[in-house]
């Protein structure tokens, strides 16, 4: 067990210290100089090349690859050459944001997906079986920034109900706390729906097609033979058994959910991470993209190591840590 | 072969997913034919812009979908956007393929260190963050189409390399690979004779999975204005062209869309019958 999870640990670090290099590699070898981006057209070759000193670009790429590796492990990502504030403080400040964001949809989504999909998977009626299917593998199919703008369609312009600009409204400050709060709801609807009902419909497709294999398993009939109620057969038994790959699901999802954060952040103008990042490889500010780089790595690879603890520990047969891929 | 197929068009959800995709890609091959004119091709600005679906413009042409804000005909647009598309999808998956099939078959064949090497860099490549890495590419450099399949091909081969890899794994040991050794049968022989029938279902399932995924990636990057760039356009750019006239012309965006979430619905079923098939 200890041996599995050093060995996934050491992997986790190895692909997180390839990306960061790569990421690295691809934003130096790129046209644009981030010193033309922040003076304008108008500066002189002498202060670029100032420019560039203080900024450490004249030196050799290793050295500027080395330097950065050795504040970086200290929490260090240097300072935005944008904005000029330093690269922790921006993350700081957009990274709640997101986390808001996709933990409260991850939540929504495996909740109502686990239900519709024990839902379909129990049902007798082929009618209302398929309705769901139909339902969930068109919002499973369907591009977040999509949706996205077919919500703001409806709720925004048709209904005029919720608002679908940023995570809080110009007049926030003056309100008192409830009518603050309820600003703030108003704000998360629409991009947590947005998330949410994609995250669905691919949990409650997974859900269905693993409780159906389950659905004639011997503990199943020997649970109903005993005469426990069908709820009883589904919580305790079914369920139980059937959400062991859900689990895997969920870690696997947290990368994608976090690609689908950084669309629907640009089109509701949410101010997470993707937001910073997407900004960031616009104005070629490199320390912002090599940092916002390190930090959906690690969230990639976190989300990976997660699943395959939590795997271990609900199914004691495959306890190891090495976990059957 | 054939009698596998029967069976899979019996059954009604794989019939509707092969129905969509066909249909979809006729019209796609179609496009010169049903829209000859220019999808680029502007007439009348102020008399035909944002016309309604269904509706014939003063020079007496029909527009199904109605037209755009420079009076293009939204219709034309998107038969001649779906030749982008799928074509993006198509060759990103045909890529994966080859390099999916190639690490796979030589991991699998090969001893237990470059086998090591080869899952740790599949590894490897499915720990990076694919948005990011397409962003980065897609902002630093000129975007265009060909770099788009480029990157989207060479992030989207791991799962097939793993398919195959297992699958050859499981099929070496069999006797009748060995038996077919025996016989004085190559390795290629085997890998393409053997193996990779053996591994077609589940490998022809991701692809088609990874057809509708790069699809909507790229249409994702199109979306952002890092994609394909105009005049020509992709799902996404239409979908992007659609996000600033949502109000006074919501067909402008529903329609790539609606046709984006079939393809993929398409790929999702016809990828479900295939994988179950064993």
């Amino acid at each position: 067990m200890l041996r599995g999870v050093a060995l996934h640990l050491l992997r986790a670090v190895a692909v997180v210290f390839g990306v960061v290099s790569l990421t690295f590699v691809l934003l130096h070898l790129a046209p644009g100089d981030p010193a033309a981006h922040l003076l304008g057209p108008a500066a002189s070759l002498e202060q670029l090349e100032a420019a560039r000193h203080t900024m450490g670009l004249d030196r050799a790429l290793p050295v500027q690859y080395l330097a950065w590796l050795s504040r970086a492990i200290h929490g260090d990502f240097g300072m935005s050459i944008a904005r000029g504030r330093p690269v922790a403080t921006l993350l700081a400040e957009a990274w709640p944001a997101t986390a808001l964001l996709v933990v409260l949809s991850l939540a929504a989504s495996y909740l109502l997906g686990i239900a519709i999909g024990a839902w379909q998977a129990n049902t007798r009626s082929r009618v209302l079986d398929g309705g769901l299917s139909a339902a969930t593998v068109s919002l499973a199919a369907m591009p977040g920034y999509w949706l996205a703008l077919v919500l703001v369609m409806v709720f925004t312009y048709r209904l005029e109900l919720l608002p679908s600009f940023g995570a809080r409204g110009l007049d926030a400050d003056f309100l008192g706390t409830w009518p603050q709060l309820l600003d703030r709801l108003r704000h998360i609807a629409l991009p947590l729906l947005t998330l949410t009902l994609i995250g669905m419909g691919g949990a409650a497709r997974f859900v269905r097609s693993s409780l159906r294999d389950l659905r004639d398993a011997p503990f199943l009939v020997v649970a109903r033979a005993r005469g426990l109620s069908r709820r009883q057969v589904i919580m305790r038994h079914q369920l139980r058994n059937g959400l062991i790959p859900v689990i895997t699901l969920l870690g696997l999802s947290l990368p994608a959910l976090f690609s689908g954060t950084v669309f629907v952040e640009a089109i509701f103008a949410w101010p997470g991470v993707g937001q910073v990042l997407v900004q960031a490889v616009q104005g070629r500010d490199y320390p912002v993209v090599m940092a916002a780089a390190t930090v959906s790595a690690v969230l990639v690879v976190v989300g990976n190591l997660l699943a395959e603890l939590l795997v271990g520990l609900v199914d004691p047969r495959l306890g190891s840590g090495d976990v059957a891929r | 072969m054939s009698r596998g197929d029967a069976g899979m068009w019996r059954d009604g959800r794989t019939r509707l997913g092969l129905v969509i995709l066909g249909v979809i890609v006729l019209l796609a091959l179609l496009a010169g034919v049903i829209s000859p004119e220019l999808p680029a091709a502007q007439h009348s600005i102020v008399a035909t812009r944002f016309l309604a679906p269904f509706t014939t413009d003063f020079e007496g042409v029909f527009h199904l979908l109605g037209t755009d804000r420079l009076g293009r005909d939204v219709w034309g647009r998107l038969l001649h956007g779906a030749r982008i598309s799928l074509a993006v999808g198509a060759l990103t998956m045909l890529m994966s393929l080859v390099i999916g099939v190639l690490v796979g078959s030589v991991a699998g064949f090969a001893g237990r260190g470059v086998a090591a090497v080869l899952l740790g860099l599949t590894d490897f490549a499915l720990g990076i963050p694919r948005v990011v890495l397409l962003l980065l590419l897609a902002a630093l450099w000129q975007p265009s189409a060909t770099q788009v399949v480029l990157v989207l091909g060479l992030t989207g081969w791991m799962p097939i390399a793993r398919l195959v890899y297992t699958e050859t794994r499981a099929q070496l040991g069999r006797p009748y690979v060995e038996g077919a050794f025996a016989l004085g049968a190559g390795r290629r022989r085997v890998l393409f004779r053997h193996i990779l029938p053996h591994a077609a279902p589940p490998v022809l399932a991701a692809l088609t999975l990874g057809i509708g995924n790069a699809i909507t990636l790229e249409a994702g990057l199109s979306f952002l204005g890092l994609g394909v760039q105009p005049p020509a356009a992709s799902w996404g750019s239409l979908i992007a062209s659609g996000r600033d006239t949502v109000v006074n012309a919501p067909w402008v965006g529903l329609a790539p869309g609606i046709a984006l979430v079939l393809v993929v619905v398409g790929c999702t079923l016809v990828a479900d019958a295939v994988g179950e098939r064993k």
